[in-house]
């Protein structure tokens, strides 16, 4: 067992949901109460990494993030560091391959909230933020919970993504899953047996909870 | 506290619906507002609350401007205090009937929230099922808890959008009664929004009629009732005045009583009605007989004299209304009786009607208006 890997593994899992939850909240609950233009798109755009192939993102990343892109000038420019081949470049493309994990069944939750409801808030006299909190993240926390599970098992698994922006540096982004990559490499089968349960106990636990948090909420209003 | 000038609304717009309606409802009135479905009448209740903006809207509550769209001002909702019911309740799913309650009683410490709270579900026969989800309570029990969230919220103006549309029959008359006793109690202008002439007759003290968006006809529910030109059944309805009358007289011995209105007596069957009372009476057009003089050897007992009003061209038979002492009655005759008979306006006529033909509604069972008086008398005073 690679624990530096698995170590790493959590520890972006941890850092994306911190970042990624609360923008899929906004992005999620604007999606669910709001129709603008461009809707359709933002939401085409949010289900994109669904379909993309982990290579094709992960090569966008890539250039976006080298020094001759904005995005990566800026941040060298800002910390130093550069978000290729570190943890910051990981925790980034992280965010972006899970936000349909997040967005949508938060959006989904949002959208199970019936309008009268929110509206029956406002003429309790609640400002935005109380109804948000007494009343609308209460009754869309299994799908925010669903987002957290999720988000948080994809990126333990991630492998595609994790290879073309970080490669496999160990202790800064060599996760489990590129670990047993390297393990099977090195004819290592028990090693990569081993973190290969392990990834597997997890998915399987994190899927129970995400049935049962969706049942929960299909449950609600019925 | 503010002046009790009551509501003063004046909408128009085009989208969701046309809407084009200006209507007053003062502190003491339940207007209710009434029409086919698609006539504009939850917008309207919507653009009163601020929850929807419509393209030009005046809306004066007790002297505060909530909305002057020629002048650029618009309260938000949760700065126009109102109390509203709406038609599936929109109870907080994930909070007990305490909860709902506590939602509306903004600011004030938690202990201090959920007395009141309590006062206010003793007020709507809740006590006992504070700790119960909406899930777990009976439609009429639902309906209770809007009611005691719109009024914790210690509103100038009350909204009830189809607040029976989910109830039975049965319940509905009950329920009736409570809100009777409940409105009379807080004394604020109430709008009621209905497709169900039950409910006007039940409880309104005013009636606009909503038509496409346009106010068709309006009036105190007496007068209204009593108009002769209104096409009633373009409404779905019979036309019938509707009236109130104390209960003057129960002779137990004969199973009747006597109901006085305006000068006039009417003799009913007595059942549940208590000397002393009031009710609300109505009187349908078609049952309404007439006669140039007093018949002799019938089994009626209402045999009223009066005079000819107005005769109005109903849809299908003329509708003349009659003036029996301060009541005012519609009678649905045929033209060739109008003719024989020679009814014109001023002529004296009796209207004979079956004391079992007399609809009244709303007979004073109990008294738990004063429960929500002691609620309200306890609460918080006003923002």
């Amino acid at each position: 067992m690679d624990w530096a890997a698995f170590r790493l593994s959590v520890q972006l899992g941890v850092t994306t949901l911190v970042f990624l939850i609360p923008l899929s909240i906004a992005l999620g609950r604007l999606l669910a109460v709001r129709r603008f233009p461009g809707h359709d798109v933002v939401e085409a755009v949010v289900a994109l990494p669904l379909i993309l192939p982990p290579t094709v993102l992960g090569f966008y990343l890539l250039v976006a993030f080298g020094g001759r892109s904005w995005i990566g000038s800026a941040f060298s420019s800002l910390t130093g560091g550069t978000l290729a081949f570190s943890f910051e470049g990981l925790v980034l493309a992280s965010m972006l391959v899970n936000l349909p994990f997040a967005v949508q069944p938060i959006q989904r939750a949002f959208e199970a909230v019936p309008r009268e409801v929110r509206e029956a808030a406002a003429c309790c006299g609640m400002t935005w933020w109380r109804a948000l909190a007494a009343i609308e993240l209460p009754l869309a926390w299994p799908g925010i919970a669903t987002a957290v599970v999720l988000t948080f098992a994809h990126t333990l698994g991630e492998f595609g993504v994790v290879l073309m922006v970080g490669g496999s540096i160990p202790g800064e982004t060599r996760t489990l899953s590129i670990a047993i990559y390297d393990r099977v490499q090195a004819f290592d089968d028990r090693g990569a047996g081993i973190m290969a349960a392990t990834l597997l106990a997890m998915a399987t636990v994190a899927l129970a909870l995400t049935t049962r948090l969706t049942r929960r909420l299909g449950g609600r209003h019925g | 506290m503010a002046e009790r000038a009551g509501l003063e609304v004046s909408v128009a717009d085009t989208r969701p619906v046309r809407l084009d309606v200006q209507l007053r409802c003062g502190p003491d009135e339940v207007l209710a507002i009434f029409g086919p479905s698609g006539s504009g009448k939850t917008t309207l209740l919507r653009c009163v609350a601020g929850l929807h903006r419509p393209a030009q809207a005046r809306v004066v509550c007790d002297g505060i401007v909530w909305a002057d769209t020629a002048g650029g001002q618009w309260l938000p909702v949760r700065r126009r205090r109102v109390g509203f019911v709406f038609q599936e309740y929109a109870l907080f799913p994930h909070l007990t009937a305490r909860g709902n309650v506590m939602a509306a009683l903004g600011a004030g410490s938690a202990s201090a929230r959920r007395a009141d709270a309590a006062r206010w579900l003793a007020a709507v026969h809740l006590t006992g099922l504070e700790n119960r989800v909406p899930a777990s309570l009976s439609g009429g029990q639902r309906q209770r808890v809007a009611i005691a969230r719109a009024l914790a919220r210690d509103p100038q103006v009350l909204l009830l959008d189809e607040p029976f549309a989910a109830v039975d029959r049965a319940l509905r008359a009950r329920l009736h009664r409570e809100l009777e006793q409940i409105r009379r109690a807080v004394r604020i202008p109430v709008l009621l929004v209905t497709h169900d002439f039950e409910d006007v007759v039940r409880l309104s003290t005013h009636v606009v009629v909503l038509d496409e968006g346009r106010v068709a006809a309006a009036g105190p529910i007496a007068a209204l009732t009593s108009r002769g030109d209104l096409p009633w059944e373009r409404y779905g309805l019979g036309a019938g005045s509707v009236f109130d009358a104390e209960v003057r007289r129960v002779d137990v011995v004969r199973g009747l009583a006597e109901l006085a209105a305006g000068g006039a007596v009417f003799i009913v069957p007595r059942e549940g009605l208590a000397e002393g009372s009031c009710v609300r009476v109505r009187v349908p057009a078609k049952e309404v007989i007439l006669a140039t003089r007093p018949p002799e050897g019938l089994s009626l007992h209402n045999v009223l004299p009066g005079r000819v009003a107005e005769v109005g061209g109903g849809e299908r038979h003329p509708l003349v209304r009659l003036a029996i002492g301060g009541v005012h009655l519609l009678a649905e005759v045929t033209s060739d009786a109008v003719e024989r008979l020679q009814i014109r306006a001023g002529a004296s006529v009796y209207a004979l009607i079956k004391s079992v033909a007399i609809e009244i509604h709303g007979r004073d069972d109990d008294h738990n208006g004063h429960a929500v008086a002691d609620a309200h008398a306890g609460g918080p005073p006003p923002a």
